[in-house]
């Protein structure tokens, strides 16, 4: 949770036809390039972290095996809310056995598949929500504020959904400058 | 210790003798090599894979029709020439928007049967709005038939899928070998040297057909193989999928005309 909070904030956010995930990219340091934080699971699923990018990536191989693995039996996309709960019950073993720890990075996942686009939020602590809009990491809470008021917004909003991720961002800029 | 010195390769060594070196452990010629993790064959097993069905279910038919597929099939189960088991349902309803239909080793079909309908319990109890789409287990049968064939202990059936998706009717086929395809119009065993040119004229002389006139086309053939496949029986019953839901209807019986029977030489 403490990690899920030190790492850069990243943003999602639906209408009743897309979904959309906005992430801030840091870099280490001046040398180096910016840290990829938006990892592509399928062709109907991605997902932008906030953590432990090692965590992550595990994560992420799992969740990009069980899609392929669905598709190749099933010949159909994965739903969202299976792919967050296989997530979500492979999150808790490691919370509960002894020796080992949590995973160190929470999760947005945004998806879509035949109920239409999903926004689910992951914690290291195996919980998971299905989201309206979420913002995660450092200083998201003005963010989630900004998402809080204009969440009637949402659901109508098509060329002007960019409108929102940036309405939101800046806010979360000023803090970081 | 004298054997491996004597085995050492020494310069001037007949080019015979070094090959006799690299066939060390190898087969005998014309045998078959032992591959390390292979799946082993009934030879070394005590347990028979590769089986011969016992009861059997004969021809499954399957049509679409403006709106909605349906499929049929009677409900005889053969114990070799013997029609033993005249009450075996071969149809199922998987979920409002698949039904399912085998022919084959009624034992495997029963396994297939009771697997299947705990999916769609598991879909049930997940309760999140996905149900199990004619399409998904079409593939999902076709992965675990030819993964059984793969093994060489396969599910001694042929398949029938059907239903709606996406709004449009679906029918598939898969067999016990992993062969899988859809088709507007399917039959298996029997059916499908009888049956099968029947269904196909129909179709393509109109590919838009009542549910009316789809099911009078399915009890037709039923009829014709009652009358010609010696493995039927003249009760049947029909799994209709529209877009208002599945259901398995029947039983029911065509009226069959043996009169010509007295025509036959042969006839006692």
């Amino acid at each position: 949770m403490e990690a899920v909070k030190q790492g850069s904030a990243t943003v999602g956010l639906k209408s009743s036809t897309h979904a959309v995930l906005v992430a801030l990219k840091r870099a280490p340091s001046e040398l180096s390039a910016h840290q990829k934080k938006i990892l592509p699971i399928d062709d109907h699923v991605g997902i932008s972290i906030s953590g432990l990018t090692a965590d992550a990536r595990g994560l992420s191989r799992f969740m990009r095996t069980e899609c392929l693995n669905s598709r190749f039996a099933y010949d159909t996309p994965l739903p969202i809310s299976r792919l967050v709960g296989l997530v979500g019950n492979k999150s808790q073993t490691p919370t509960q056995r002894y020796g080992r720890r949590p995973y160190g990075v929470g999760l947005l996942v945004a998806g879509y598949d035949d109920l239409g686009p999903h926004i689910y939020q992951t914690c290291p602590s195996a919980n998971y929500f299905d989201c309206k809009a979420m913002a995660i990491g450092a200083r998201s809470q003005s963010a989630r504020t900004y998402l809080e008021k204009h969440k009637g917004k949402f659901l109508e909003c098509e060329s002007c959904r960019f409108f929102y991720i940036w309405g939101c961002f800046p806010k979360a800029f000023s803090q970081l400058i | 210790m004298d054997a491996r010195l004597k085995n050492k390769v020494r310069p001037g060594t007949n080019m015979a003798a070094m090959s006799m070196e690299f066939w060390r452990n190898g087969p005998a010629p014309g045998a078959l090599y032992s591959f390390p993790g292979a799946s082993t064959s009934s030879q070394k097993c005590p347990a028979k894979h590769t089986q011969s069905p016992i009861t059997t279910g004969t021809s499954v038919l399957g049509m679409k029709f403006d709106g909605g597929v349906v499929l049929a099939a009677d409900m005889l189960g053969s114990y070799g020439s013997m029609a033993r088991f005249r009450n075996c349902s071969r149809v199922m309803k998987v979920n409002d928007t698949t039904v399912l239909g085998a022919g084959g080793d009624y034992a495997d079909f029963q396994f297939l049967r009771d697997t299947v309908e705990q999916k769609v319990n598991d879909d049930n109890c997940m309760n999140d709005g996905f149900q199990m789409t004619p399409k998904a287990l079409h593939s999902w049968l076709t992965r675990v038939m030819y993964n059984r064939r793969s093994k060489f202990d396969p599910l001694w059936n042929t398949v029938v899928v059907g239903g709606i998706q996406n709004g449009d009717p679906f029918l598939g086929i898969v067999d016990k070998i992993g062969t899988a395809y859809e088709s507007p119009t399917i039959a298996s065993g029997y059916g499908a040297y009888i049956a099968l040119p029947l269904l196909r004229e129909a179709y393509e002389k109109n590919p838009k057909m009542t549910r009316e006139e789809t099911v009078g086309l399915m009890e037709r053939c039923l009829k014709v193989l009652f009358y010609r496949d010696a493995r039927s029986f003249n009760k049947y019953q029909l799994a209709v999928c529209t877009a208002e839901g599945s259901s398995v209807e029947g039983p029911f019986s065509s009226q069959t005309n043996w009169d010509i029977a007295t025509l036959v030489k042969g006839y006692e």
